[in-house]
């Protein structure tokens, strides 16, 4: 079967795609932290920043469309933000007569609710080009050079092999289902039994995939073993950035630094 | 998909950054702590049956079974990882999950992954170990005890992350108290019943299948105490705190103040230069449009400059190839 559409990494030509994996993670977490440090109601700031992001989106070539498209993923956590526009005191906006409440909105709690919306949009936007344009190997390495240990990070590279493997396993077992179960096709059609007998098949199905999971691990340590595995987690060491990258990543920091002192003095 | 929108996983934005780096530093330790227990405990087969778990929880949590009107129950898998593989190795096995999330799928933030952690990977497995030991030590190695512990474990370890995640956006001022906790923890208890189910159909699956998997009986690991009573502080801490601060708004927006020294190490800063006025751009207007005009001529630039990287980048591309060969 083919999983591949999991893996969110897009294959371009693009200085984005051919920078190096450190400085693309490091920069993408100095442009989330800079966000989040931003004051509410910073809209310059908050401009200056989208500015940027979209640059580096044209940049990839990924195109802003697809980013913004799988950016809409944060937007339902909004919802707990809600209700901040009506528990902030300020300058009254409108009233909601509830039923005996009536609830005021004040401009300080709206402009509190764009901020964290908005601060939220361009992190998941920088989090996606990174994830959109460095291959997984490429950012085990990043990893490995912030001071990860090593042995999380082979977790995760071992996990990002056999996620493919055990989501066909998952796929298998949910057509096995749907072939047996009667599952209704058509939005709204019931499947077969009750909740609890349904729930009960799936608790099922998640024991079988565990099973096999754990069989298949023993299989895999054989064959590790078989190649002189001897529990210690060996890697290449991290290769030297080149003086450009150095000079990017530096230059990076610099601009969202300063980016982020011009938000803490105009509106801290 | 292969990632249910979990209202869990927090993003980015939503946590202040003084909370975010504090759960950071927190998980970060926990994590560690976990990382050198288990390499006592497993030895050398860690590494494969732990990534290989991983994977197997990722994909577990494509599994899915109606409800009714399109809703459907889905599985975390906390509780699951912690009573197959024991506190330490889940909370492992969770970090990895929870972070893959984040950094590949954006189902979770970056900045907010410190929180998150602290949510599914230390809470919901220290809640869920300390509720399954429990439930056995009352069963005295029954059957009944695997099945309902199994299942209060799932429920508990949904239902107490959930407030945990719910006090963290009322402590960063996102969400107040009073809405967060009922709303959060409402929902949870009700999605907490689907992973309860599903956690209990996989053990009576394995109970019959590989029974040895789920050491019935068998002594606790070493350690287990220490997370047993972890476990049970979080749990009495956050099912004491949440109703409280959820009745008294005003007193976590206080904590909330008070902790939010950023804004008041700002303070100074700001008062360094008091007069200071950038001419003309202390007006807000005229700041934004100033804004919109330097950010419009910096994608401009960046368009100009991939233009030129683009041409150069092909060039050093050749030379690579060359010396390559």
């Amino acid at each position: 079967m083919h999983l591949h559409f999991l893996d969110p990494y897009q294959p371009r030509r693009s200085p984005v795609h051919a920078a190096d994996s450190r400085l693309k993670l490091t920069l993408t977490l100095a442009f989330i932290l800079t966000t989040s440090l931003t004051p509410a109601a910073a809209w310059p700031v908050y401009i200056l920043l989208l500015a940027l992001i979209l640059a580096v989106e044209i940049l990839s070539g990924l195109g802003v469309g697809y980013v913004l498209k799988r950016a809409l993923l944060a937007l339902p956590f909004v919802l707990a933000a809600l209700p901040l526009p009506f528990t902030i005191e300020g300058q009254a906006l409108f009233s909601l007569p509830l039923g005996p409440w009536t609830l005021t909105a004040s401009v300080e709690g709206l402009a509190r609710l764009v901020s964290v919306a908005l601060k939220s949009w361009l992190s998941v936007q920088a989090a996606i080009v990174l994830a959109a344009s460095t291959p997984f190997p490429d950012l085990l390495l990043a990893m490995r050079a912030l001071g990860i240990p090593r042995l999380l990070v082979a977790m995760f590279g071992l996990t990002w092999r056999y996620l493919f493997v055990l989501a066909d396993e998952a796929l298998r077992l949910m057509r096995a289902r749907a072939a047996r179960s009667g599952e209704g096709a058509a939005a709204g059609a019931r499947s077969g039994g009750s909740v609890a007998w349904r729930a009960r098949v799936t608790g099922g199905m998640a024991g079988s995939l565990f099973l096999r999971a754990f069989e298949r691990s023993d299989r895999i340590y054989a064959a590790m073993l078989s190649r002189g595995y001897d529990g210690e987690v060996r890697a290449l060491p991290v290769p030297p950035m080149s003086g450009l990258q150095r000079l990017s990543l530096a230059a990076g920091l610099a601009g969202l630094g300063l980016l982020l002192l011009f938000a803490l003095l105009l509106w801290g | 998909m292969l990632f249910s929108p979990a209202p869990m996983h927090i993003p980015d934005g939503f946590l202040s950054t003084v909370v975010s780096i504090v759960l950071w530093v927190v998980s970060a330790a926990a994590v560690a702590y976990a990382l050198r227990r288990v390499g006592q405990d497993l030895g050398e087969r860690q590494v494969p049956l732990m990534g290989v778990l991983a994977a197997a929880i990722f994909a577990g949590q494509m599994l899915n079974f109606s409800v009714t009107g399109g809703t459907s129950g889905h599985l975390l898998g906390a509780a699951l990882a912690t009573i197959l593989l024991g506190p330490w190795a889940a909370v492992i096995v969770m970090t990895t999950v929870v972070s893959i999330q984040a950094l590949i799928f954006q189902d979770g933030g970056l900045l907010a992954l410190g929180g998150n952690l602290f949510n599914m990977a230390v809470i919901g497995v220290a809640v869920a170990y300390f509720v399954y030991t429990s439930v056995q030590k009352f069963a005295r190695g029954q059957k009944w005890g695997v099945f309902v512990g199994g299942f209060a474990a799932a429920w508990f370890s949904i239902v107490i992350a959930a407030l945990a995640c719910a006090l963290e956006l009322a402590l960063s001022g996102t969400s107040p108290a009073n809405v967060a906790v009922p709303a959060m923890g409402g929902i949870h208890m009700l999605i907490g019943v689907g992973e309860g189910l599903i956690t209990l159909g996989a053990l009576a699956f394995l109970y019959a299948a590989r029974r040895d998997l789920l050491h019935i009986g068998e002594a606790a690991p070493k350690g287990g105490a220490a997370v047993w009573t972890g476990g049970l502080v979080i749990a009495l801490l956050l099912a004491i705190l949440s109703p409280l601060a959820s009745a008294h708004p005003d007193g976590l927006e206080w904590v909330a103040e008070q902790k939010g020294f950023l804004e008041a190490a700002q303070e100074p800063l700001y008062n360094i230069i008091p007069d200071y006025v950038f001419p003309g751009i202390s007006n807000e207007a005229l700041a934004t449009i100033l804004a919109g005009i330097l950010g419009t001529l910096l994608v401009f630039g960046v368009a100009l400059g991939m233009a030129f990287l683009g041409r150069k980048r092909t060039t050093t591309h050749d030379s690579r190839l060359m010396t390559h060969d």
